[in-house]
C-alpha cells in the first residue's frame, strides 16, 4: 500500500436512532465467539465487547429523559498511533495498525497483566477470569474465523477484523486492489434493526461515515458536524467512534464535565 | 571443599543473580502461561465451506427475513436478510440468538410419554397410534367437541391444518395466542366491515401518537417497526408516547405524556372531543365516506370534554387541547394503541376510540395511515366432507364462550379457559394440542392455569423445548425447530403490505423430531374415514408446495413474496359495512358495553400500589424463553444475580421506607415474590413496574429461576365490551 492511502475505519452511531435493544451486543457475541456464563449479571466480570449504556438527564419526574449509548472499542489513534492501551502493553499484545486504524488484540501474546484495562478510559477491555465453557452441543455454533480465547487473557472489540481479512482475500481473488464500502461491515452494524450504526473508512470522502462525522484532520479528527461528538474528547485519545445526537444534554454527557462548566461559555 | 557461610551466600546470591539475568525465568513464565492457556477443553472450531440459506424467523410472529450462515453443516450465525421488505437486514436480539436454540442442550430429542409422572421414550408410530385410538374413542362417545387445539397463530398452512383437522373431526375449539391483534381485528370489523389485519404505514407518517404501544419494544413486527421508526424520524416526523412509565419508546419520543394507567382510552375520546368540537376533522372523509359520527358524538364522545378527561387521566386540559390540535394539524398523523409488545388484547372501546381518531383525520388506507390489509388468501384446499359426528360436534358452543350470546364478537377467549375448566367438576376439554405456545407460562394467574391443565386428561405438546407447558403435558411430540423445517410465514403484524415469507431448513434435523404438519397428516390418516380423506397429501412439504403453487420457486429463491405496490383500498371501495361507509357507530357498536377504564383486581386499602408489566427487546416473552445470549445482554438494572429489579419512583420509595437495591416483598392478590428495588424518575409515583419474560421454571440453568414471572402475580380481567382480556396491571404492595 502506498503512503497516504491508509484507511481509517471508524463508526458513526446515531443516538437518536438507537433504541437500546441490544441486538448489536448479541450479534457481536455470535460473530466473535464470546462466552456466556450462568450468571452474567455482574457487568464488571462479564465479557461483552459492545455495551449499551443508559444515560439520563438527571431531572425529576416527569421531565426525566433517557438515552442509550452503545460503546464498542473506540479504536483510539491518540497522537500518531499512541493509543492509551497500546502505549502500556509490555507484551506488544495490542497494536495500532496504521494501515487500517484498527487497534488489535493478539491473544497468544497477552499474559494477562491487565495494564491496558487500567489505561483504557472507556472500559472497553475485559479480562477472561474463567475458561470459556459452551454447554454440550453449543460449541457447534462457534465461528471458525475467530479464535476462542482462554482464561487469563484480555479481549476487546476488533471491528470484526476477520471480516476485513475475508473481504481483502475476496478482493484479491477477484483481482481487485481495494474493497468496497459494503464488502467490510461489522456484525453490529449489519444487525442494527434501527440502522443506527454506520461503519466505513473515515478517510474516504465517499463513505457514509466520513459524510456523517466530517472529521477534521487539522484537529485530530474532531467532528465538524455540530450534532456529532466523541467520548471523552478532551482526553486527546482521538477515538474513531463518533456519536450523533440532536439533544444537547446527551452531547455534553459524552465528555465528563464539571457542574456549571458550560454556564458562561457559548460552546466548548 | 569446605562450605563456609561466606561461600554459601555467594553461591545463593550469585545463582539467583545469574538465573535472573538468564532468559530462564521469563521463558518458564511464558511457557506456563501458554501451557495453562491451552487446555484441551478449549474448543477449536473446525473450518469448512461457507454457505448461506435465506429463510424466515418464526421465534415471534414478526415475520423477519433471515440469512442463516453456515460452515459446512454447522449454523454459525443468523443475520437479517438484506432486501427483505420487513426488516431489510436488521435483526433483533432474539433472532440473533437463534443458533443457541438449535444447539442448546434443552431440546427435546425424541417423542416422550408421561407414565406415572415420569417421561418415557415412545416411537413416533406408537405415539400416533395411541393418540388416534384415544381420539377415535372420544368421537365414538359423541364428545368430539372435547378436543382443542392451541396454536401461536391462526394464519398459514400449519395452523390451517390444525383447524382443518378440528373441523373434520368435529370440534369448534381452536385457539390462537391472545394479543392486541384480537382487538384490532374486531375494531376494524365493527367499523369497516372487513375481516382484515391492521397494517401501519409508519414510515410515511409525520406524527405518531402512541397510546402505550412499545413501538421499539416489540409491538407489531419489531423488524419493521424499528426500521420504519428510524425512517419517519429521519424525515422529521414527530412521536409522542402516552404511558405512565418511561419505556424505551417513551425515551425516544419527542414528548413523554405520563398518563394514569388504564385511562388511555379516555384520553383518546378526549382528543376526539376536541377535534370534533373545533371542527378540525377531515371534512372530506367524514362527510363523504363515513356515517354515524353525530350519533357517536352524542352518545359517547360528548361525555369526554377536556376537563373531565383531565381528571381521569391526570393530564392537564391544556395538554389535551394542544395534543388534539397538533394531531389534527399534522399532514399524516397516525394513532396506535395496544400496551407494550401487545400480549394483552385490551379494552375494545379504547381501541375504537383510537381508531376513531384515525378516522377523524381521514388517514384510513392513506399513506402514513392505518390500512386494513386483506388476510392472506393463498390457502385454497378441497372442500371438507363433514360426517354426522363432526356436524354434531361443530354445533356445540365453544368451551371458552367465544361467539356465544355473552361474547358475540370475540373469536378466541383463551384467558377464560382455566376459569371454565376449574369451575366444572370434570374438564369439558379432554384433549388439548399445544403448538408454538406456552400457556402455562404466558397466561395470567399461573396457579389457576396449572390447576386447569392438571384437570385436562390429555395434553399433547409439540414444543421443541421442555417448557412449563411441556412439563405439564402427557405426551411430547417435538417439532423440528425453525432452522430445520419448511413453513410459510404469512403476514407480519402491523406490516402494511401483503407478504408471505418462507422458513427453509438450514440444517438436517438434529434429533428424532418430526414436523408438526406431518404429525397432523399422519394422525388424520390413522383415523381414516372423512378425516383421513381430508388430508390427501403425502406429507407436509408436498402440501406446502402445492398450496403455494406458482409462488413456490420464487419463495425458495428469495425467501419472500410481497405485493410491493399495495397501498390500501381507496375509500370508495374500502368499506363493507351496511352503509358501505366507515361507521363511527352502528347496531353492533351501539350494543357494546360503554367505555370505562378497566379496573385491575385488588383492594386499594390492602394493595395501595399498582403493578404494571413492561416489555424489553432483551427478553423474549413469546413461546420461547430468552436464550443465554439475551440473558447475558440484559441490563443489570433488570436482573442482578437471580433477583429481578422492580422500578419505583423515589417519592414512592420514600413513603414506603425503601431504598435503592434493597430486597423487598412484592405481593398481589395472586401471589408474592422477592424482588430488588430500583429507583427511577422514569415512572409515575404509585406504580411498580416488573419486566415480562423472566421467572421461568425448569432446569435450563441460563434462564430458569431468574427473576419473577409477572403472569404468576397477576390475573386477567374481562373487557365488558368484547370479553377479551383487558388487564393492564394488578394492585400490589411492596414491603
Amino acid at each position: 500500500m502506498k503512503n497516504g492511502n491508509f484507511k481509517k475505519f471508524g463508526m458513526v452511531i446515531d443516538l437518536d436512532k438507537c433504541t437500546g435493544c441490544g441486538a448489536c451486543m448479541v450479534a457481536c457475541y455470535a460473530e466473535n465467539n464470546i462466552p456466556f456464563r450462568e450468571d452474567d449479571t455482574d457487568k464488571m466480570l462479564s465479557v461483552s465487547w459492545m455495551h449499551v449504556y443508559r444515560l439520563n438527564n438527571g431531572k425529576p419526574f416527569p421531565d426525566y429523559e433517557e438515552c442509550f449509548l452503545p460503546r464498542p472499542c473506540q479504536h483510539c489513534e491518540g497522537h500518531h498511533g499512541h493509543s492509551p492501551c497500546v502505549s502500556v502493553c509490555p507484551a506488544t499484545a495490542t497494536d495500532y495498525n496504521m494501515a487500517t486504524g484498527i487497534v488489535s488484540q493478539i491473544y497468544p501474546r497477552c499474559f494477562g497483566c491487565r495494564y491496558c484495562m487500567g489505561a483504557c478510559p472507556y472500559h472497553v477491555r475485559q479480562f477472561n477470569w474463567w475458561d470459556p465453557i459452551w454447554p454440550d452441543g453449543m460449541e457447534k455454533m462457534l465461528n471458525p474465523n475467530v479464535s476462542v480465547r482462554m482464561r487469563g487473557v484480555v479481549e476487546k472489540c476488533s471491528f470484526c477484523v476477520q471480516r476485513y481479512q475475508l473481504a481483502m482475500d475476496q478482493a484479491y481473488m477477484e483481482g481487485r486492489q481495494e474493497i468496497e464500502e459494503d464488502d467490510y461491515q461489522t456484525a453490529c452494524t449489519e444487525t442494527c434493526p434501527a440502522g443506527a450504526i454506520t461503519f466505513g473508512d473515515l478517510n474516504n470522502p465517499e463513505h457514509a461515515v466520513h459524510q456523517l462525522a466530517q472529521p477534521d484532520p487539522a484537529h485530530e479528527g474532531r467532528p465538524k458536524n455540530p450534532k456529532a461528538f466523541r467520548l471523552l474528547e478532551r482526553l486527546g485519545t482521538n477515538p474513531k467512534i463518533y456519536y450523533l445526537s440532536r439533544r444537547e444534554w446527551v452531547r455534553r454527557a459524552g465528555d465528563n464535565y464539571l457542574k456549571g462548566e458550560f454556564q458562561n461559555k457559548a460552546h466548548s | 571443599m569446605k562450605v563456609d557461610r561466606r561461600s554459601f551466600l555467594a553461591f545463593i546470591l550469585g545463582g539467583a543473580a545469574g538465573t535472573a539475568l538468564s532468559p530462564l525465568p521469563w521463558k518458564i513464565t511464558d511457557d506456563i502461561a501458554i501451557w495453562s492457556q491451552n487446555w484441551p477443553w478449549i474448543p477449536v472450531p473446525p473450518k469448512g465451506e461457507i454457505s448461506q440459506v435465506s429463510s424466515a424467523c418464526t421465534l415471534c410472529p414478526g415475520g423477519c427475513g433471515i440469512s442463516v450462515k453456515k460452515v459446512d453443516e454447522r449454523v454459525i450465525k443468523i443475520e437479517g436478510l438484506a432486501g427483505h421488505p420487513v426488516n431489510d437486514g436488521g435483526l433483533c436480539p432474539l433472532g440473533n440468538s437463534g443458533t443457541q436454540l438449535l444447539y442448546g442442550p434443552e431440546r427435546i430429542r425424541t417423542p416422550l410419554k408421561k407414565v406415572n409422572g415420569r417421561w418415557q421414550q415412545i416411537s413416533w408410530q406408537d405415539a400416533i397410534t395411541e393418540l388416534a385410538a384415544h381420539l377415535r374413542q372420544l368421537r365414538a362417545n359423541g364428545s368430539a367437541q372435547a378436543v382443542g387445539w392451541l396454536a401461536g397463530s391462526d394464519r398459514g398452512t400449519v395452523p390451517e391444518l390444525f383447524n382443518r383437522f378440528l373441523t373434520v373431526y368435529g370440534s369448534p375449539n381452536f385457539w390462537r395466542t391472545p394479543s392486541i391483534w384480537d382487538s384490532y381485528e374486531l375494531a376494524l370489523y365493527l367499523t369497516q366491515g372487513t375481516r382484515s389485519r391492521a397494517g401501519f404505514d409508519l414510515e410515511n407518517a409525520d406524527f405518531v401518537l402512541s397510546f402505550g404501544s412499545g413501538l421499539i419494544e416489540g409491538w407489531g413486527s419489531p423488524g419493521y417497526m424499528f426500521r420504519a421508526k428510524s425512517m419517519f424520524r429521519k424525515a422529521g416526523g414527530r412521536m409522542d408516547q402516552i404511558e405512565p412509565r418511561l419505556s424505551k419508546t417513551a425515551a425516544k419520543s419527542d414528548h413523554w405524556i405520563s398518563v394514569n394507567p388504564g385511562t388511555e382510552g379516555a384520553l383518546a375520546y378526549g382528543l376526539a372531543h376536541v377535534i370534533i368540537k373545533e371542527r378540525l376533522y377531515n371534512q372530506d372523509f367524514v362527510n363523504a365516506y363515513s356515517s354515524g359520527l353525530p350519533e357517536r358524538y352524542q352518545q359517547v364522545i360528548d361525555g369526554f370534554p377536556p376537563e373531565i378527561v383531565s381528571k381521569i387521566t391526570g393530564i392537564s386540559a391544556g395538554t389535551i387541547l394542544t395534543l388534539a390540535r397538533d394531531f389534527a394539524a399534522a399532514r399524516k398523523p397516525l394513532a396506535i394503541c395496544g400496551q407494550g409488545q401487545g400480549h394483552v388484547p385490551g379494552s375494545l372501546q379504547a381501541f375504537l376510540a383510537v381508531h376513531t381518531l384515525n378516522a377523524l383525520v381521514g388517514n384510513i388506507n392513506r399513506p402514513g395511515g392505518v390500512w386494513a390489509v386483506p388476510e392472506p388468501d393463498y390457502i385454497d384446499w378441497p372442500e371438507l366432507e363433514i360426517d354426522a359426528v363432526a356436524a354434531e360436534g361443530l354445533q356445540k358452543p365453544r368451551i371458552d364462550g367465544a361467539g356465544t350470546y355473552r361474547y358475540p364478537n370475540a373469536r378466541y377467549l383463551l384467558h377464560r379457559l382455566p376459569e371454565v375448566i376449574n369451575a366444572s367438576a370434570e374438564s369439558p376439554l379432554k384433549v388439548l394440542f399445544v403448538n408454538d405456545a406456552n400457556p402455562v407460562y404466558s397466561l395470567q394467574d399461573t396457579a389457576a392455569v396449572k390447576k386447569a391443565f392438571e384437570k385436562i386428561p390429555l395434553v399433547v405438546s409439540f414444543s421443541s423445548y421442555l417448557d412449563e407447558t411441556s412439563a405439564q403435558a402427557d405426551m411430547l411430540l417435538p417439532n423440528h425447530m425453525y432452522l430445520e423445517r419448511y413453513q410459510d410465514v404469512p403476514a407480519a403484524p402491523g406490516f402494511p403490505k401483503p407478504i408471505i415469507s418462507l422458513s427453509q431448513p438450514a440444517v438436517e434435523p438434529q434429533y428424532n423430531t418430526r414436523h408438526v404438519g406431518d404429525v397432523v397428516i399422519q394422525l388424520a390418516k390413522e383415523l381414516g374415514h372423512t378425516i383421513g380423506a381430508a388430508f390427501a397429501w403425502d406429507d407436509y412439504n408436498s402440501c406446502l408446495e402445492e398450496t403455494l403453487g406458482d409462488r413456490w420457486d420464487g419463495l425458495i429463491e428469495d425467501g419472500f413474496w410481497v405485493n410491493a405496490d399495495y397501498s390500501g383500498t381507496q375509500w370508495a371501495d374500502a368499506f363493507e359495512t351496511d352503509s358501505a361507509r366507515f361507521e363511527f357507530t352502528n347496531k353492533d357498536i351501539r350494543t357494546l358495553a360503554a367505555y370505562e377504564p378497566i379496573k385491575p383486581e385488588g383492594d386499594e386499602a390492602a394493595y395501595p400500589l399498582l403493578l404494571v408489566p413492561y416489555d424489553s427487546m432483551r427478553l423474549a416473552s413469546g413461546y420461547v424463553g430468552s436464550p443465554p445470549f439475551m440473558i447475558k445482554a440484559l441490563e443489570d438494572t433488570i436482573l442482578k444475580g437471580n433477583d429481578v429489579l422492580v422500578e419505583i419512583n423515589p417519592d414512592t420509595a420514600r413513603q414506603l421506607g425503601l431504598s435503592e437495591g434493597r430486597l423487598a416483598n412484592l405481593a398481589t392478590p395472586r401471589g408474592s415474590a422477592r424482588v430488588k428495588v430500583r429507583l427511577t424518575q422514569g415512572i409515575m409515583p404509585g406504580l411498580v413496574a416488573l419486566p415480562r419474560g423472566l421467572g421461568y421454571s425448569g432446569d435450563n440453568k441460563f434462564l430458569d429461576g431468574k427473576g419473577v414471572n409477572y403472569n404468576r402475580l397477576s390475573s386477567p380481567v374481562d373487557d365488558p365490551a368484547s370479553g377479551y382480556n383487558a388487564a393492564w396491571g394488578i394492585r400490589a404492595k411492596l414491603s
